[in-house]
């Protein structure tokens, strides 16, 4: 990535961070393409779904923005945060194939496009509670406002906030982490 | 969830952490010190003469190194807690500590009789230093994981041990005023072990750190 794109992206997390929603939603998906571009080129063999890397690193960087120093290049902060993650998912999955025999049994026995279908956040999705799940799914994947999902479940908007944000922090830590074993 | 979806969801949450990195590093530093000082004045407290002490180079010494030690520990384990931020200048401030310790057990040596050097190794207090330095040390080791923690540490065993190395370094200084002994060859060998002690806690207690 050039100069002048890493100014842009930091340019928008600035935006960002003083509030704007959508230059928010433009950094992340540019952040997102970096680091997808940076797990296919480093996932040979197929073992991880580099989408899976994507989204574990866009929670991380979610959640970790206050590390980043505004007068910093963003570029390096983003790829070290990818770069841990991606180590991380690979640590991770040589331990569960050492450990987890019957995971990976039921992988087998799984029909194909179920196990496709199913992402690690999905996998992290399940684990909230259903308070927090429902508010999530319904913002993410019914793309609703906090306005309309506060209305829809009869909650206040701001509690509707607090679930969403930490049913976000659940996910990420329960991120590629099965049946509570690691 | 696809990551469009995932994005919607982050876009939304507007919650942010009240503190910024540098004010949790700074209010962990300033509660660390407050903590030692409590433990230290209830356990030990300054030594009785204090005051005639502190006109003494080698008393003041050990006051030196071990802030010095604290500084670049703590500018360290700061760099540390930053994805992508540059640690090098840090670890060349701890080399700088290091080369300061060396430098005075060389000078020591130098003005030493021989006989004298292993009396003053072994001190008189060297079981008093390998305990009460990590004691002070602990609550601030725990205020500066916590710190990494409301970070993101990308090389946990590292900014681990640097935690643990800053509290050993703010330790040292309490501990400094109430040691009898002043002589940089008790300093570089009681005091490096019982420092090197948290630092090895902190690298042990860093795995959850890598959870983030």
């Amino acid at each position: 990535m050039d100069e002048t794109g890493d100014s842009e992206l930091a340019r928008l997390m600035r935006a960002a961070l003083a509030g704007d929603e959508k230059a928010y939603r433009a950094f992340l998906g540019r952040a997102g393409d970096l680091v997808r571009r940076f797990a296919r080129r480093r996932i040979v063999d197929g073992a991880i779904d580099p989408e899976d890397i994507v989204q574990e690193t866009l929670l991380a960087i979610h959640l970790k923005r206050h590390t980043w120093r505004a007068d910093m290049p963003i570029e390096p902060w983003i790829a070290a945060i990818a770069r841990h993650k991606l180590v991380d998912a690979f640590r991770r999955r040589g331990r569960h194939v050492d450990v987890d025999i019957d995971a990976m049994a039921e992988t087998f026995a799984a029909p194909v496009a179920e196990t496709l279908a199913q992402r690690e956040v999905d996998r992290a999705l399940d684990t909230l509670s259903p308070g927090q799940r429902t508010v999530v799914a319904a913002v993410s994947l019914d793309g609703r406002s906090i306005r309309e999902t506060a209305e829809q479940l009869g909650m206040s908007e701001g509690a509707v906030r607090v679930a969403l944000h930490r049913g976000l922090a659940a996910i990420a830590k329960h991120f590629g982490r099965r049946h509570g074993r690691d | 969830m696809d990551t469009e979806d995932l994005i919607k969801a982050l876009a939304a949450d507007t919650r942010r952490p009240r503190l910024s990195l540098p004010a949790t590093w700074w209010a962990a530093a300033g509660l660390a010190a407050l903590v030692a000082a409590v433990v230290f004045m209830l356990t030990l407290g300054p030594r009785p003469d204090f005051a005639a002490a502190a006109e003494t180079p080698r008393f003041l010494l050990k006051f030196v190194v071990a802030a010095a030690l604290a500084a670049a520990a703590f500018g360290a384990v700061r760099s540390l807690s930053r994805p992508g931020a540059d640690w090098r200048p840090a670890a060349a401030c701890l080399a700088a500590v290091a080369a300061l310790l060396v430098t005075a057990v060389v000078a020591e040596l130098a003005v030493l009789p021989r006989a004298l050097w292993a009396t003053r190794l072994v001190g008189t207090n060297s079981l008093v230093c390998l305990t009460y330095i990590p004691l002070i040390g602990l609550g601030p080791l725990a205020v500066f994981l916590a710190a990494l923690h409301h970070g993101a540490p990308t090389r946990p065993r590292l900014a681990g041990a640097m935690a643990g190395l800053l509290a050993g370094g703010l330790a040292a200084v309490f501990y400094a005023a109430h040691c009898p002994d002043d002589s940089p060859l008790f300093v570089a060998t009681w005091y490096t072990m019982a420092i090197a002690g948290l630092a090895a806690l902190g690298a042990l207690a860093a795995r959850r750190l890598a959870r983030w």
